[in-house]
This record gives C-alpha cells, sequence and structure tokens, in this order.
C-alpha cells in the first residue's frame, strides 16, 4: 500500500523545485511539468521496478522515455529525488556548463536520460525499440513513455501507434498527458485532433482513461491495472487527464504557463501554495 | 603504375548483403531493418538465417530510425536499411535527435546514393547525403568503392561503437579491392603512388580514378590515387603528405561539390598543405533518369572528367 501522505510531501517538493528551476534562469516549461508531477511521482516511486545502483545499461529493469521533452523541470526533479543525481544540481538548470540542459540530453551524461527529447514526436518509437530490445534480450521488464497531446499531431507517434499495435509489442505502456493545451493555445483550436482514445483503439491498442491524472492515487491505481494488461499481444495506453500548471492557482486552466517562468512575485505566491517539506534545494 | 583486376562487376549493395549475412552467423547482437526495401537492400539472406533478428518496419523510416535509437539500449546493433534517399533528408531530425545527439550505436546503411539508381529519376536519388551526414557531430561516413570494400566496411562498423552512416550503390561496378589492401575506419587508402597530382575519390568513383591514372601515365602524368572510404573522420595525414608532394589534388566523388567529399578535402587542405584543387562531382544540381553510365556521363562523373580536371589542375600549379 501506496504511503500516501510521504508521496504528497514529494509532490509538494518537486513543485517547488519546477517553480524555482524555471523562475532562477527565467525559461524553462512549468504548466506541463506541474501537470504531471502526480505521474512522474507515481512512475518513479510505486511503479518502475529500478536497479537499485542506477547503473544506465537498461538491462533488468524498467525504462521510462519522455517523449515530450520540454517538461524536463519535472523529470530532473524527481530524478534527483529519487537519487539518480544530487539535488543540489538542480540549481544549475539550463545554466551553461550543466549537465540539465534546457529539454533531456544523454549527450552531457545525466544518469537516468536515455535519449534525448524535445523535437517532438519522437519518443515512442525509441519506446519500441527499447521494449524490442528487451524482448530479444529475454528481459520480463516493461517500457513506459509518456507523450503530450498536441505532441500527437506529429505524423512519426502514427507511424510508431502502427507499428506496436500490427507487431505485439505488448511490453509497453505509452500515456498520453491529455491537457487540451499546446503553446498556442488549446489543441482543439490550434488543430483539432478529434477522439485521440478512439483513434488508439482503431490502431489495436488497448486503451485505458483516466479522468484525473493529478489524483496520485487514481495514476497509481491505472498504472498498476496498465502493469496486469502488458504481454497480451498489445501495447497499452492510457489516456491521462491533466491539468496543466496543477496545483499553483493562477497557472490552471490556462495555456499562459507552458513555457513562461514566474516573476519574484508570483514566485512567492506559487510557494506559498506548496509548502517545502523534504527541503529546497 | 599498380595493375588493379576487375575480378567481374557486381553491385556494392551486394557487398552490404554479404557482409551483414556474415555479421548474423558472428554477431548475435546485430538486427536488421528495413522499410519495405528487403530486395533493394540484400538483405534476404541474414532475414532467412535470423528471422528473429530482423524487424520489417514498413514505409515508415522516421519510425525506424526511432526504433533503432532504442534497440541500442540493452546493446542491439541495429542496422537500418533503406535508399540513400530515405536514410538522410527524410529522417535527418530523427537521426540528430534519437541517434547522432543521444550517441546512439545505429549503423545506418544507405543503398542507391548517388545518381547511379538511375531510371527512378531525381525522387529516389541522392547528391546531399554525405553533406547531410558529416555535418552532424559524432557521426561517422563511410563510402566504399566496391563490392569487396563494402563488404568488409560493413562487418567494420559493427565493431566500431557509435552512429555510422554507410553509403552504397545499385549499379554493377568493378570489383577490384583484394584481401591484401586492409580495411580500418578512418584510414585512406594509396591505391597507386604518383607525383604530379593527387587524385582523391570516393565511392564508384575510385575505379574511375585508377582507369584515369592509367591513360595520364601513357601521356607521362604520374598520379597518385587515392581511396577515402570514410569521408569523417577524414585521414588527413595521409592527403597532407599527399598533396605536399603533388602540389595539387583532385577529388571526385558521386556527390553535389557542396558537402561532399571534395569540400572536406579542400577544408583539409587549407589548413595543412593548401593547394590548387578541382572537384569532379555533380554540381549543385538534381540528377534525372537515365542509365548508370549515361548519368556519369552527362553530369561528368567518369574517367574522362578526371582526366580534364588533372589536365586543369597540374596548370594551376
Amino acid at each position: 500500500m501506496p504511503d500516501y501522505n510521504f508521496l504528497e510531501t514529494v509532490v509538494s517538493q518537486v513543485r517547488r523545485d519546477i517553480l524555482r528551476m524555471v523562475h532562477k534562469v527565467n525559461s524553462g516549461h512549468p504548466g506541463g511539468s506541474l501537470g504531471c508531477t502526480e505521474f512522474f511521482i507515481a512512475l518513479y516511486y510505486e511503479i518502475l521496478e529500478l536497479k537499485a545502483d542506477f547503473e544506465m545499461d537498461g538491462k533488468e529493469e524498467d525504462l521510462f522515455f519522455l517523449s515530450n521533452g520540454h517538461i524536463s523541470p519535472v523529470f530532473y526533479s524527481v530524478l534527483a529525488r529519487k537519487g539518480y543525481f544530487p539535488v543540489k544540481e538542480l540549481s544549475t538548470f539550463r545554466l551553461i556548463d550543466s549537465r540539465l540542459q534546457g529539454h533531456p540530453t544523454t549527450h552531457e551524461g545525466l544518469p537516468g536520460i536515455r535519449v534525448a527529447s524535445g523535437s517532438l514526436g519522437q519518443g515512442l518509437s525509441v519506446a519500441i525499440g527499447a521494449a524490442i530490445s528487451k524482448k530479444l534480450n529475454h528481459d520480463e521488464r516493461i517500457v513506459y513513455a509518456l507523450m503530450g497531446d498536441g505532441e500527437l499531431q506529429e505524423g512519426q507517434n502514427w507511424e510508431a501507434i502502427m507499428f506496436a499495435a500490427g507487431k505485439k509489442v505488448d511490453n509497453l505502456i505509452a500515456t498520453v498527458d491529455l491537457n487540451g493545451k499546446q503553446i498556442d493555445g488549446k489543441t482543439d483550436d490550434v488543430l483539432p485532433m478529434g477522439d485521440i482514445a478512439a483513434k488508439f483503439e482503431a490502431f489495436g491498442w488497448e486503451v485505458m482513461l483516466l479522468k484525473n491524472g493529478n489524483d496520485l492515487k487514481a495514476v497509481i491505481e491505472a498504472l498498476s491495472a496498465a502493469q496486469a494488461l502488458t504481454g497480451k499481444g498489445k501495447p497499452i495506453v492510457i489516456i491521462m487527464h491533466t491539468e496543466m500548471g496543477n496545483g499553483v492557482d493562477y497557472m490552471m486552466h490556462t495555456h499562459a504557463w507552458h513555457g513562461k517562468a514566474p516573476n519574484d512575485e508570483q514566485l512567492e505566491k506559487a510557494l506559498s501554495q506548496n509548502p517545502e517539506t523534504l527541503g529546497d534545494y | 603504375m599498380k595493375k588493379y583486376t576487375d575480378q567481374g562487376k557486381v553491385d556494392t549493395r551486394s557487398g552490404f548483403g554479404a557482409g551483414l549475412t556474415e555479421l548474423g552467423r558472428t554477431n548475435p547482437n546485430v538486427i536488421a531493418l528495413c522499410a519495405d526495401l528487403v530486395g533493394s537492400l540484400k538483405m534476404q539472406d541474414f532475414i532467412d538465417e535470423n528471422p528473429d533478428r530482423f524487424i520489417q518496419v514498413g514505409i515508415a523510416e522516421a519510425n525506424m530510425m526511432g526504433i533503432a535509437a532504442g534497440l541500442t539500449i540493452g546493446g542491439k546493433i541495429p542496422f537500418t536499411g533503406t535508399f540513400a534517399n530515405f536514410s538522410t533528408g527524410r529522417v535527418y531530425d530523427q537521426i540528430r535527435q534519437s541517434i547522432a545527439y543521444s550517441g546512439k550505436n545505429v549503423k545506418i546503411c544507405a543503398s542507391h546514393a548517388g545518381i547511379t539508381l538511375g531510371e527512378d529519376g531525381a525522387t529516389h536519388q541522392i547528391l546531399e547525403d554525405i553533406g547531410l551526414m558529416k555535418m552532424l557531430p559524432g557521426m561517422t561516413v563511410i563510402n566504399p568503392c566496391d563490392f569487396n570494400q563494402t563488404k568488409v566496411a560493413t562487418m567494420a562498423i559493427a565493431d566500431y561503437q557509435g552512429p555510422v552512416y554507410l553509403r552504397f550503390g545499385r549499379p554493377k561496378v568493378a570489383n577490384f579491392i583484394t584481401d591484401d589492401i586492409p580495411f580500418e575506419i578512418g584510414k585512406g587508402i594509396v591505391l597507386n603512388p604518383g607525383n604530379d597530382v593527387t587524385i582523391v575519390a570516393t565511392g564508384h568513383l575510385v575505379w574511375e580514378a585508377l582507369l584515369a591514372a592509367e591513360t595520364l601515365e601513357t601521356e607521362g602524368i604520374s598520379a597518385e590515387v587515392i581511396n577515402i572510404h570514410t569521408i569523417k573522420p577524414l585521414d588527413v595525414d595521409l592527403l597532407t603528405n599527399s598533396v605536399k608532394k603533388t602540389k595539387c589534388v583532385v577529388t571526385a566523388e558521386e556527390h553535389n561539390y557542396l558537402g561532399g567529399l571534395g569540400e572536406s578535402v579542400a577544408g583539409a587542405l587549407a589548413r595543412a598543405a593548401p593547394a590548387p584543387q578541382e572537384f569532379v562531382a555533380t554540381q549543385d544540381t538534381f540528377g534525372e533518369s537515365g542509365t548508370p553510365a549515361q548519368l556519369m556521363e552527362k553530369y561528368g562523373l567518369n574517367k574522362n572528367a578526371i582526366i580534364n580536371a588533372v589536365k586543369k589542375v597540374i596548370i594551376r600549379k
């Protein structure tokens, strides 16, 4: 049984990390990061079976791929809080000579990152490759991927979605962060994508709907249920509704904070809504 | 002049197929991927012998590059196969982000490179691929010259850690590289020593360079012929030493002069041993339909074009 009290303290701390990171360099993407905070914490604290020594050879452990790399602040914060690298390194986000590049990369050798992402639409293909590699290696662990909803406008995703179903890549659990927003506005205004769940289903995926992706318990339960569906001949996707900017009142219900940092005053207000729990970096 | 014997006309893509088949038998980590061009890439023998290590991706090259990147995680060595055009320009960003920037050990194997795929025309030809690939940090670019060299190059890149672009072609060309000419990534080969001009050739133009040197010898011109199969990293020392001796250079390639071997050689020599240079290459143009021989003649990519370039460059010394 997950220790929800503890996990909620992690949520609060990770939100603070995200806000402080983007504020310091006056750049980065807080909106989607805050929207996916519960997902990352559920995944890394309760779902993924990881090697204790953080070895990065990718064998005999679950793997996660972030396709929408712009939500790097939440990824970095959770990796650091889990112990992949020192928490104090979060203070180097987007600075010169940092391993914490604007978008995640393997290039600077940051533990926990397995591929560069940020140029959208590529993560699912890479996750499929890693899943096939596991099958070839008779490795029973599972591969996870997170994609943004706006990102599904990239055509490569649909090549990958067709492939994964057609080739029965059933050790793969993808999640779509359905927040309905992208840089230029609502996804329905920028480019309506219709019924995303129905599209995945039509392509032959096992589709799960998660109504509240900001409810930690619901996310853990959905991911656990997805695990039980692996190995049955179909890739699995969780269509996860989230609120961009979740946990900071003025960042919610708008796309304005997709790629914008708070100023000093706004930061204070946001931090006051998310108390320090595990110690600021 | 050193004598080379054409052991029989055969396509370099068959050299790739033969090398891949050999790898199937010797390296269990090698995985082949193809985007619906198994016959063109000569991959069938590998597939017959290793059905579980072949992934047919369908006509979806971007997805193929991403899957290849992912396969490396866990220790596989993926070899992707499609035409050069669809191996590079079509999927440049996938290669850039998921493979090159991510430092993934993917071997991008590209057939039907250049203009000599012939009748299909410019939609399927590509004369820009060397430039595209060599611009990527960390990418190794190899363009072997015949069946034998393509076969050994295919096997050699499996043992090399890092992304590689391997470029070969469709037409049947002379097969003349013998076992006593070793293949080492990054090392050029002096096929014929000479004093008056350095001819640096890659791919299908290497045989043409040897034919040109033979004719030039009868006219009293001693040509040093260097086979550069690895365009990146370039064997700068070998080129510099040669050109310091001959004082001029002709580069020959089945590629646009912009971005190709010629520019790499010019860039290297500008730093170390500046010398007059002529470029046997296409002149910033697309190709067209025709037979390989007609196209090589029309676009100035053969023995005669090399001879003319040599005569031009020598008087510029």
